[in-house]
């Protein structure tokens, strides 16, 4: 039986395109230093780092934690470097998790970050070797095919993206860090939008964004201010390349489901989980996970975001932030989706407050949909 | 002598003459002085050492330029001198395309409000941003000097942008070579035939040839060729343009090979992107024998085969997943 563990800080940048104003070191400090006031807690009593960032292509520096070792107060400490592709956040918070779960430390600091605008993400994700035809085709267009698979095999109406779009903006109006803000948006607007990657378009999309979010995590005798615990954790993957893989509903995605649910004691996830931060980048992709994380029988989820059921005021609402469909610093949209859980069930999330949160699921997945991250938070002690 | 044009003149009965017309230069010689009064002489004395100072005033605001008075109340300004800036914060700006002989810049710039650190008023000057994008409120900007000052506004040549992002070029230089799997499929390609490799312990065909299974760990030994039609099982229309990209719209396709387990992805070519469908059949395009490589490049692209579909497992309609 694993040490208890809780999240008692967590600190978000506001997320945007361009953060001209600050190095990535700043930008990283500016999430690091909120988490620790939220805490009230300083560098000095932090006993390990754990950073976690999408590839270093994005922005073009090498092993980016080795330099920020000393800007995170790390200085003779642990510094642990974690990637899993966009997975990356929601890894770096269970590999923190880890170590005070395991005993080893009573506080651990944990950060994501990405700078996008130093460069740009489709570029990095193409760097297609020699001998290969070019297929330039970025997520989305990698995305794309697998959506268009789900559309056919479920059977799901087109205006279903449409609508998960729409609430996820909604609900970003609601939350002060969300990078995209679009007032009056609705399902015309979006369907009006181009396809950039046939059956995606422009406003199913994530955008691109500066950020860092961080977390002080805490074992039960270091705990101070207001606890979210930690009752359950996995990580699983998968191979890209196999035959016979589910590329619609990741096997892994099932299997991490099934883990983190079996030790935090849930047997029927839309019942026993109050709200889900889930990691959304296309728009379809509720639907999809809403099967694959058991929240619908195969082939139905659309029928829970059709009925609303995944709205701020429905049964089961997912993304209350906006998602990553509003905010996407790549390496921390993960974390942000574990974050935000976290910050549900203390009753910190403000104006996109899910009324009475006890029970949070933060997911994120990377890579072709191979990489899996999950934990469920919740109010009281487990 | 009458200068006036015949404005009066009928039309039509004559040609009408050229208005007369003269150049005329009125400059005093040697120039025209200004004398400074003590306030903005100070101000132009600092301004010739690299120094820009404003003026406080009986009610403690910083007046730069400064003035001799208080313009808001016409009571004298105190005698202290504050050193504002040198940076300071764009309030307004307008952009000037076409400069001309009298601007302080030969290119286009933008007249900018100035408030420089310290001060509570703002300057009107010079920015030199490249273009009319760099310009905002709230952009900050440093003084470029005149390499010999003496004494006159324009010892500030203009305002420039502070430093907020340089360039980090990276580049990396790789020699890549095909490992021996690789290697092995594409010696099929430049032959025109597609290698694939069978697991005996999980029964699968991989294509492209592999030498060991992604799902069991075992070494496949055994070659396999599959053919070079298949079906479209998904797709994408890919609309964003990129230098590397074939041409938009242009079809990305998961296409499963007759004779493979697992689906190789493609472009689809041959057919107006919006008529590929999951399920259609097609057949590798190879470019002519003579024209082949040891590269992927040797497979235009994929047409339908005019087939009719196949069948995909697990549709809504079809029923059975």
């Amino acid at each position: 039986m694993a040490n208890r563990c809780a999240v008692i800080g967590v600190g978000q940048t506001r997320y945007t395109t361009k953060r001209r104003d600050v190095s990535i070191a700043g930008l990283v400090r500016e999430a690091a230093i909120r988490a620790l006031d939220d805490a009230g807690l300083t560098f000095a009593d932090i006993d390990a780092v754990v950073v976690g960032k999408a590839p270093d292509l994005f922005e073009g520096i090498m092993m980016p934690e080795v330099y920020l070792a000393d800007a995170l107060g790390a200085a003779g400490k642990p510094l642990t470097r974690v990637h899993t592709a966009g997975s990356v956040g929601g890894s770096t918070a269970l590999v923190g998790a880890s170590l005070i779960q395991g005993g080893v430390h009573d506080r651990v600091l944990v950060v994501a970050f990405e700078k996008q605008s130093e460069s740009n993400a489709t570029w990095a994700l193409s760097t297609h070797l020699p001998f290969g035809a070019s297929l330039v085709v970025g997520a989305g267009g990698y995305f794309a095919p697998h959506i268009r698979e789900y559309m056919r095999r479920s059977g799901a109406p087109d205006h279903v993206g449409a609508l998960v779009a729409v609430k996820d903006r909604r609900n970003a109006l609601k939350n002060p860090y969300a990078h995209l803000k679009i007032p009056g948006i609705d399902r015309a607007m979006v369907e009006s939008t181009p396809m950039l990657w046939e059956p995606i378009r422009y406003l199913e999309t994530c955008p691109s964004s500066d950020g860092a979010c961080a977390m002080v995590l805490s074992s039960e005798k270091a705990v101070t201010g207001t606890p979210a615990w930690i009752h359950g954790t996995a990580m699983r993957s998968e191979p890209l390349m196999r035959a016979g893989r589910d590329t619609v509903s990741p096997q892994a995605g099932k299997d991490c489901a099934a883990d983190v649910y079996r030790q935090a004691g849930i047997s029927d996830p839309r019942r026993d989980i109050d709200v889900a931060e889930v990691y959304v980048p296309f728009s379809w992709y509720e639907p999809m996970w809403l099967e694959n994380l058991g929240f619908a029988p195969e082939n139905e989820g659309w029928k829970l975001t059709e009925a609303g059921c995944t709205a701020l005021d429905g049964d089961i609402p997912w993304n209350a932030s906006g998602g990553v469909l509003s905010s996407n610093p790549i390496g921390a949209s993960g974390l942000i989706r574990f974050a935000e859980a976290a910050l549900q069930v203390r009753g910190m999330a403000g104006e996109h407050q899910v009324e009475g949160a006890v029970t949070a699921l933060g997911h994120a997945y990377g890579g072709g949909a191979q990489f899996f991250a999950m934990w469920i938070v919740g109010s009281r002690k487990p | 002598m009458p200068s006036e044009a015949p404005s009066g003149a009928p039309s039509g009965a004559r040609a009408v003459p050229e208005p007369l017309e003269a150049r005329h230069v009125l400059e005093f010689p040697g120039g025209y002085t200004r004398t400074t009064g003590p306030v903005i002489g100070r101000f132009l004395t600092e301004l010739r050492d690299r120094r820009i100072v404003g003026v406080r005033t009986a009610g403690a605001r910083v007046l730069v330029p400064p003035l001799e008075y208080d313009p808001a109340t016409g009571e004298a300004v105190t005698g202290e001198y504050v050193e504002v800036g040198p940076a300071g914060t764009v309030q307004s700006w307008a952009w000037v395309n076409t400069p001309r002989a009298g601007h302080p810049l030969d290119r286009p710039f933008a007249w900018a409000t100035i408030k420089l650190d310290g001060a509570d008023t703002s300057l009107v000057h010079a920015v030199d941003a490249g273009g009319p994008k760099a310009m905002r409120p709230g952009l900050r900007v440093r003084p470029r000097w005149r390499a010999e000052p003496s004494g006159h506004i324009t010892d500030i040549e203009c305002f420039v942008p502070e430093v907020t992002v340089m360039a980090a070029p990276v580049r990396a230089e790789y020699r890549v070579r095909p490992g021996r799997a690789l290697t092995r499929f594409l010696e099929g390609v430049r032959d025109g035939v597609f290698v694939g490799g069978r697991c005996a312990r999980c029964d699968q065909v991989y294509v492209p040839y592999r030498i060991s299974c992604p799902a069991c760990g075992s070494v496949i030994e055994e070659e396999r060729e599959v053919a070079d039609t298949g079906t479209v099982e998904t797709f994408a229309i890919n609309n964003l343009p990129d230098p590397r990209a074939p041409e938009v719209p242009f079809v990305s396709a998961y296409i499963l090979l007759d004779g493979a387990d697992i689906p190789m992805l493609g472009l689809v070519g041959g057919v107006p992107a919006h008529e590929v469908r999951q399920g259609m059949r097609v057949r590798a395009v190879w470019v002519p024998p003579e024209e082949r490589t040891m590269s992927m490049t040797n497979i235009r692209w994929f047409a339908p085969t005019g087939e009719p579909d196949a069948d995909l497992p697990g549709g809504a309609a079809g029923g059975g997943a």
